[in-house]
């Protein structure tokens, strides 16, 4: 409830922020420094951005190549199609989509697994078809089943090719989730085009995208090296 | 056909006919729309990103040959690929506008930026898959560093280099689409106006843009099985076992 | 590991470490206007929110606002004054351009968004740029009646207006005689370049209307940029706000005076759901209406100002309006 008429109280400053490092849109360590948590929520959205399509991406693309593995022939028609989704550009993607899925993380989900589902397929199967044909004689010869050869000595074997997938998968996927501001979510490309001209802000938001994909590409090679320590990972 | 179904071609249906005939704008009293303006939106759009990838290519076809040439180029493919796919296209462009403006040469400047790691990957790789015997023999034969990488090198590679300017072309193209943000009116324009065009406009704008990339993706797909001698088999395990690094960035980067 | 990676780890670690540091160091940035702790305790004189129990269980408030700094300083404000009276309020503050926003108040997405009276006029009630009432009053009572029919209300309108503004850098203003409106100026350097919104250039209360209404004959640039145009020499000129801030740097800036009346009134008016309206109460559109008395032209400048020039948060400046002001403590 509002009692007196209002007083005016706010307090006018002079205008002399011009020559400011800040002020002036410029580069200004301080000014980083000090504000670099209002960066944080947008990195944990990016976070999201990366790992959820990935995830799902790869869930997705593990189930098509194992199916693929068995009916050889499924195989092109697979890559023709993800490829048709992989050469789509994320911008026309976000807003194709609006009318099915609306504006939000949904649509920029959808795209973004659509992206990463090429890669990962291939990156799998060719993981596959590498196995030696000896190695495959050897542990039929051993009794196992066909499902059993695949779980337990192809797919291992393919580590390496799979990680290498999922470590490009993460890296472009880091790229494109800049762009989801787009479809109406949010991340680290929402913030630079909160303030596009001030040279801090796109130099920080930037550079977390750059440091977020090294990072978690670090990470997948960490887990491929715990997960084949008989084979020297190959950077 | 219920509802969201009926919507959903409803919203196509509409964007398609934005593109081909022109229409009143949503904030009202001008006409948008329509082909002969989307024509000049692809025009600009066509002309920025062949510009940058004649110069991409110019710039990194050379050195990559070279480098795969002297086999010293391990590190700089690798890196290149690694750093060309983490970089947001949309923070390079806020980058540049931020530290240098707007306009054509702002915008090629970026689009020259992000073509240039898969074509040096890709020529890399190339260069590097060629026959080392048959690199041997040629020098045997008495022909310089130069004639070796002209008619030996260079025509096997052939097919990997076509594979980085697809790679390139694709990529390229997809971030023209954000160039209007740096004052180039190009296929991204309705997609950044929809006071202007509308979420009619914003649609029909991504639909040409989808389009055109996959057209520009096929065109050098063929290209590149043009180029491919009968027999070469691009994808055989070999080769993937040589060189681990991965040679196809993604060409989504808008 | 080679030695890229190592650089990049070291790169990440520090970032860690000043994500740390800032993590334990900055503490004045403190979500002030939080939601029911300004009660008035003091006495009656005090023109401070108070917040009643009963508005939590009105359900949720979403308040929206269109994606520029003013825009975001004005949703703020408004939700920060709901959640000062009690309510729970959700904030949509980018929905982006008015055609959105306008659909999403229609809609019911959202409940609440300030809109600019001469932008409801020409965007939404198909009025004519030329046709808009010049009367600052009487483009808000045509906005409220045009509202109404869409079962809009619209709150009183704001004191201050954010008009459109041609300027220069001094330099510029100089070299063609420092002149004092936008004719002048038009009549003897017809053809200077002029940097708007992506969307001006296709409007006709926006660049077309300049073209025809003022003789403009030069370049548009397409960019969002205003004073970092001119300061880059991106352009010569630039659409400003009446509210920038830049505008109060008269050694630097000139701005030239509309003579021709060519730009319509741009005063706030909320516009609310009038289903949210009766959730809401009488006391709390009072409360909301009387928060708005502080907006001068000049008070907004400053507000403005924190964000564009200090780049502080829209949310803290938000807050420390209502605090200077006595809305809240």
């Amino acid at each position: 409830m509002i009692g007196l008429p209002i007083a005016q109280g706010l307090q006018i400053q002079k205008p002399g922020g011009a020559d400011d490092c800040v002020a002036s849109n410029g580069f200004c360590p301080e000014w980083i420094v000090d504000n670099i948590d209002r960066y944080w929520t947008p990195l944990l959205e990016h976070v999201y951005l990366t790992v959820a399509p990935v995830a799902i991406g790869f869930a997705f693309s593990l189930a098509l190549a194992i199916v693929a593995h068995r009916r050889r022939w499924l195989t092109g028609p697979i890559i023709g199609i993800t490829g048709i989704f992989f050469a789509i550009p994320s911008v026309a993607a976000f807003f194709l989509l609006q009318p099915i899925t609306g504006l939000g993380y949904t649509t920029a989900m959808v795209a973004l697994v659509s992206y990463t589902l090429l890669i990962i397929f291939r990156n799998i199967t060719d993981g596959l078809r590498n196995v030696p044909a000896e190695t495959r004689d050897a542990a039929l010869g051993q009794g196992m089943t066909e499902r059993q050869v695949l779980y337990r000595v192809e797919l291992p074997m393919a580590v390496p090719e799979i990680m290498a997938g999922l470590r490009i998968a993460t890296s472009t996927t880091v790229g494109l989730a800049a762009l989801a501001v787009f479809a109406g979510a949010g991340g680290l490309g929402s913030e630079i085009l909160v303030d596009k001209r001030f040279k801090s802000n796109v130099v920080v938001a930037g550079g977390l995208a750059v440091l977020l994909a090294a990072a978690f590409d670090l990470m997948i090679l960490g887990v491929q090296r715990l997960m084949t320590p008989w084979r020297r990972a190959r950077a | 056909m219920t509802g969201p179904a009926l919507a959903f071609l409803g919203d196509f249906g509409e964007a398609i006919e934005f593109i081909f005939k022109e229409r009143e704008s949503v904030s009202g009293g001008v006409q948008i729309g329509g082909l002969p303006e989307m024509l000049g939106f692809t025009a600009t759009h066509m002309y920025v990103s062949i510009v940058a990838l004649v110069i991409a290519a110019a710039l990194a076809i050379p050195l990559a040959l070279w480098l795969g040439h002297l086999g010293r180029g391990d590190f700089v493919a690798t890196a290149t690929s690694n750093v060309g796919r983490a970089v947001p296209s949309l923070a390079l462009l806020a980058f540049f506008i931020s530290f240098v403006g707007l306009g054509y040469t702002n915008v090629i400047f970026v689009l020259v930026l992000l073509a240039i790691p898969p074509l040096i990957t890709n020529t890399y790789v190339g260069v590097r898959q060629v026959d080392r015997d048959t690199v041997d023999a040629a020098r045997g034969q008495g022909m310089t560093g130069i004639e070796i990488v002209r008619k030996i090198e260079l025509p096997l590679a052939l097919p990997a280099i076509f594979g980085g300017l697809r790679t390139s072309a694709v990529n390229v193209v997809a971030t023209a689409t954000i160039a209007p943000l740096a004052n180039v009116q190009t296929l991204g324009e309705p997609i950044i106006t929809p006071q202007t065009y509308g979420f009619v406009g914003q649609l029909g704008a991504s639909i040409l843009v989808a389009v055109i990339t996959l057209l520009v993706d096929f065109i050098f797909a063929r290209l590149q099985r043009a180029v491919t001698p009968a027999g070469l088999k691009l994808a055989s395990p070999a080769r993937r076992r040589r060189f681990p690094f991965p040679t196809r960035r993604s060409p989504k980067s808008a | 590991m080679n030695s890229t990676y190592r650089r990049i780890l070291v790169a990440l670690a520090a970032l860690c470490l000043m994500f740390g540091l800032a993590a334990c160091g900055d503490d004045d940035d403190s979500d002030s206007g939080g939601s029911g702790n300004a009660s008035a305790t003091d006495d009656g004189d005090s023109k401070a929110i108070t917040s009643d129990p009963a508005n939590a269980s009105k359900g949720t408030i979403a308040v929206g606002s269109k994606n520029f700094t003013e825009q975001f300083i004005l949703g703020e404000i408004y939700a920060q004054t709901l959640e000062a009276e009690g309510y729970k309020v959700r904030r949509r503050l980018n929905l982006g351009s008015e055609q959105v926003a306008y659909k999403a108040l229609k809609s019911g997405s959202i409940d609440m968004y300030p809109e600019y009276t001469g932008t409801a006029l020409t965007s939404f009630f198909k009025v004519k740029t030329a046709d808009v009432p010049k009367d600052a009053d009487e483009a808000y009572e045509q906005a409220k009646a045009e509202y109404a029919k869409n079962n809009i209300t619209a709150l009183e309108r704001t004191p201050f207006q954010n008009t459109y503004i041609i300027a220069s850098t001094k330099a510029t203003a100089e070299k063609a005689g420092n002149p004092k409106t936008v004719s002048e100026l038009m009549a003897k350097n017809p053809n200077l370049s002029i940097s708007g919104f992506p969307e001006c250039r296709q409007r006709s209360d926006c660049l077309l209307g300049l073209r025809s209404v003022y003789g403009f004959k030069g370049k548009f640039v397409s960019s969002d940029g205003k004073f970092s145009d001119l300061d880059g020499g991106q352009s010569q000129l630039t659409l400003a706000f009446s509210t920038d801030p830049q505008l109060a740097l008269t050694d630097k800036y000139t701005a030239y005076e509309d003579d021709k009346n060519f730009f319509p009134p741009y005063n706030i008016t909320l516009g609310i759901r009038n289903s949210t309206v009766t959730k809401l109460g009488d006391e709390t559109i009072d409360t909301l209406e009387a928060v708005q008395e502080g907006m001068t032209e000049e008070a907004m400048r400053e507000l403005n100002r924190r964000v564009e020039l200090e780049k502080q948060e829209p949310r803290v400046v938000a807050a420390a309006y209502l605090k200077e002001e006595g809305f809240t403590q």
